[in-house]
């Protein structure tokens, strides 16, 4: 689940942004310039797919906090900045600097820390049917 | 004072608006499996949580102010907020959820508020 959640996140995001370069710029007025730019949007494969990326996200987000402390989750959905640095590097071939991979691997060597302890320090019931 | 009201407002409503979820979620109990019938009802009862609805309007808040922030100031910026946000966030773990957060949580939650403000100045 938090595999999910910090590969939607970014993924969702990434679409959203390629999605609305593939708009172009957006002009507000005349009414019909908007108009036009809403129609265009809305039509875009991309804005959907980044939409459902960020719902799912969400959802897993609420999943995960179902059960694990956020004082655990936090932390280990920073992961998803490694997420970004991947996709930009594959996907997008941008060039990522030395002190942002050197981030990411502290990043990683938190998470791998915070992920040695309990994910759940408070008592809770586990939800049964309603 | 602006921009320490503003900065503040981004920390405090952008980590309490996901204590406020997470206490919600506390609320309605683990997700024990991957079933969807359960997943769907675990998810409705969240959604029903007064709490939830508190953290996604601050959620809301912290995003514009942001935003806001973000039309004055240039992106370094962001880089006390994310920072300190994972400090706010151990601490409201602590005080608004209960939770024990021991030494080697907070030496990981150290870690990755170093590794993110890292990340953060290595994009400029």
């Amino acid at each position: 689940m938090i595999l999910v959640m910090v590969v939607c996140g970014p993924l969702g995001n990434v679409l959203l942004g390629r999605g609305m370069k593939q708009v172009g710029a957006v002009s507000i007025w005349p009414v019909s310039h908007l108009l036009t730019v809403a129609l265009r949007t809305f039509a875009n494969v991309s804005i959907w797919m980044g939409i459902g990326s960020l719902l799912v996200m969400f959802i897993a987000y609420m999943l995960v906090l179902s059960w694990a402390d956020y004082s655990f989750v936090q932390p280990a959905s920073s992961l998803a900045y490694g997420v970004v640095a991947l996709l930009g590097y594959l996907v997008l071939g941008e060039h990522v600097s030395p002190l942002r991979w050197a981030g990411i691997a502290i990043i990683c060597l938190g998470v791998f820390v915070v992920g040695q302890t309990a994910p759940r320090t408070t008592n809770r019931e586990m939800a049964g049917p309603d | 004072m602006r921009d320490l009201v503003l900065f503040s407002l981004i920390v405090l409503a952008g980590t309490g608006g996901e204590l406020c979820m997470s206490r919600a979620m506390q609320r309605v109990g683990g997700v024990a499996s991957f079933d969807p019938a359960q997943i769907v009802r675990v998810v409705r009862r969240g959604l029903g949580q007064p709490w939830m609805w508190a953290g996604v309007s601050m959620m809301a808040l912290a995003f514009f102010a942001l935003l806001g922030a973000l039309s004055i100031y240039n992106v370094s910026f962001v880089v006390p907020v994310t920072a300190l946000s994972y400090i706010a966030g151990a601490l409201g773990g602590i005080f608004f959820l209960d939770e024990r957060v021991t030494f080697w949580r907070w030496m990981g939650v150290l870690l990755v508020a170093v590794g993110v403000t890292l990340v953060v100045l290595g994009k400029g």
